[in-house]
């Protein structure tokens, strides 16, 4: 099924904040330089999930986990694993768009500094291929002084964007990008997706179907904190195995 | 009907009880003035604001009427509580609002509570009679000095840097947190470069506000500082006496009469305008979001 090498695979994860049980035995494999997108209705566990891969789940309080997530072959719940350096490898762009109330340049700037770049030409360099990337330099290449918090929604997002490729990262994981955005925003976004994969392997989580179908090369259908089906986005909006997967994609809940 | 007279009625009382406030601080302002302003005229402005003797009851020739040194002493004290409170009161509150787990925050936040609690009387005693010695016995000097003055005023300046500062850096968006944390950053990194820069213009306003405090604290201060109506010599000696505007006119006013008693109204009017406008500056931070998003 699948061509590409497996850069993040999740196998038999559950997770349990306090005592509810929010993942059960989730096992999906991510390709590189693919896009896999999670879908299901809200509360089904799509985010709590890609939240696992970057362990951003560790600043909640009473959250368990067991099970495996392997990324470049070792378990990112290992003991040995430094949250902080997954975190620099996986980067992540929220549903809300966050940039931090400082300079467009501060902002993308703030991960290299983060991790030792002090260089004034080589920051400079890496904001703006990173603004390049994210196809925001013809835009605001003018103005990388201005506050951030000026730009419109869109464009924050895609600045969001840009901050995280300036660390340099191997996954890149979208916890509904666009949900906040209107639909010309959210089409430069998608676009933007396209183009990243060449370089990034993908992991969105979207309750867009039509996003869904339109971004990605896999697909995975969450119901109730359970991997319903998991496959080729093509078959899975095309021939699902699964009648609630059929039901979700057409629209018949969720 | 009598439903609309009823509205009316409580409308009229909550104005009326809104304008009390109003009315009362207006009237005090007017009262100083009235009673500090001839004096002012009197001696001059320059005479009155930057003249280095106080001698209000003259056996021979002119009383004097200068209240530099007490001017000075005033924002010395003050300051001194900052540069001792600010940044044990910051690191407290980044701790209970960013590291301490629920029990220990509640029983910190307990305590800080409790030593707004503090008459500032008692603090005065407790300086007066551990800190004055210490500072004595230990650093030199007569122990009543701008030091001691500015320990006590820190004690005091704390709980509120502390809590104005643990609301601001609470009301930091969690995104900004989360954003910070998924490009690799750690707590520390993230403490130190996006929350306490985000939570600045609050904590700004607090200290400000604990500035303006500690300028019109009385008794405490009264009671440790040595009250010499003298500039500190060398300057920079923290560990001579002084006399800061509230003491002054808390010491004399008792048996003042005539100029005496103007001038000591006077000094209240410049304590006014002071703590006014320091008070403003603290509502302006407050308000300039320095481009953070409330």
């Amino acid at each position: 099924m699948v061509e590409n090498k497996i850069e993040v695979e999740s196998r038999g994860l559950n997770l349990w904040y306090g005592d509810m049980q929010a993942l059960k035995d989730i096992t999906i494999t991510m390709p590189e330089n693919k896009v896999t997108a999670i879908i299901g209705p809200s509360g089904c566990g799509k985010s709590t999930f890609i939240r696992c891969i970057n362990r951003m789940n560790d600043l909640i309080k009473d959250c368990r986990v067991t099970g495996e997530l392997l990324f470049e072959g070792r378990n990112v719940y290992d003991k040995s694993v430094d949250a902080v350096l997954l975190r620099k490898k996986i980067g992540m762009v929220f549903q809300k768009p966050n940039p931090f109330p400082m300079s467009i340049y501060d902002n993308i700037a703030y991960g290299p500094r983060l991790h030792g770049t002090r260089n004034k030409e080589e920051l400079d360099r890496i904001v703006e291929d990173a603004l390049k990337s994210s196809a925001l330099w013809h835009e605001i290449h003018d103005k990388l002084d201005r506050s951030a918090l000026d730009l419109s929604g869109g464009q924050q997002q895609r600045l969001c964007i840009a901050r995280t490729l300036a660390v340099k990262p191997k996954v890149i994981l979208f916890d509904e990008p666009c949900s906040a955005l209107d639909p010309i925003s959210t089409a430069k976004i998608e676009d933007l997706i396209g183009n990243l994969k060449r370089d990034y392997t993908i992991v969105i989580v979207t309750h867009n179907m039509q996003q869904a179908a339109r971004v990605s090369d896999y697909t995975a259908f969450f119901l109730l904190g359970e991997l319903v089906e998991f496959g080729k986005t093509k078959q899975i909006f095309e021939m699902p195995e699964k009648k609630s997967t059929e039901d979700y994609i057409t629209g018949r809940f969720g | 009907m009598t439903q609309k007279l009823g509205e009316r009625i409580i409308e009229a009382f909550l104005f009326v009880s809104a304008a009390t406030a109003v009315t009362v601080v207006a009237m005090i302002t007017i009262f100083l003035v009235r009673e500090g302003l001839p004096v002012i005229v009197k001696v001059g402005v320059a005479n009155f604001g930057l003249g280095m003797k106080w001698n209000p009851i003259a056996m021979t020739g002119e009383p004097s009427y200068g209240i530099f040194p007490m001017i000075v002493a005033s924002f010395y004290v003050a300051i001194g509580s900052l540069v001792l409170a600010v940044p044990l009161g910051l690191a407290c509150a980044v701790f209970l609002a960013e590291i301490a787990p629920a029990g220990v925050r509640s029983i910190i936040k307990h305590a800080v509570e409790l030593l707004v609690g503090i008459p500032s009387v008692i603090l005065g005693f407790v300086g007066l009679v551990l800190l004055v010695p210490f500072i004595r016995d230990h650093f030199g000097g007569w122990g009543f000095s701008i030091l001691a003055c500015s320990i006590i005023l820190a004690i005091m300046a704390l709980p509120r840097i502390i809590s104005v500062s643990d609301d601001a850096i609470r009301a930091v968006p969690k995104d900004y947190k989360e954003a910070s944390f998924a490009l690799g950053a750690t707590h520390w990194y993230t403490i130190r470069k996006v929350i306490v820069p985000s939570a600045r213009s609050g904590i700004v306003a607090a200290v400000i506000l604990a500035m303006a405090t500690s300028i019109g604290e009385t008794m405490a201060v009264l009671m440790v500082a040595g009250n010499v109506s003298m500039l500190p010599s060398p300057i920079y000696d923290i560990l001579d006496p002084v006399r800061p505007m509230t003491a002054n006119i808390a010491l004399e006013m008792n048996y003042a009469t005539g100029d005496h008693a103007q001038a000591l109204f006077a000094t209240g009017v410049v304590l006014f305008i002071v703590v006014a406008v320091l008070d403003a500056i603290s509502h302006k931070a407050l308000k300039s979001k320095m481009g953070v998003e409330r």
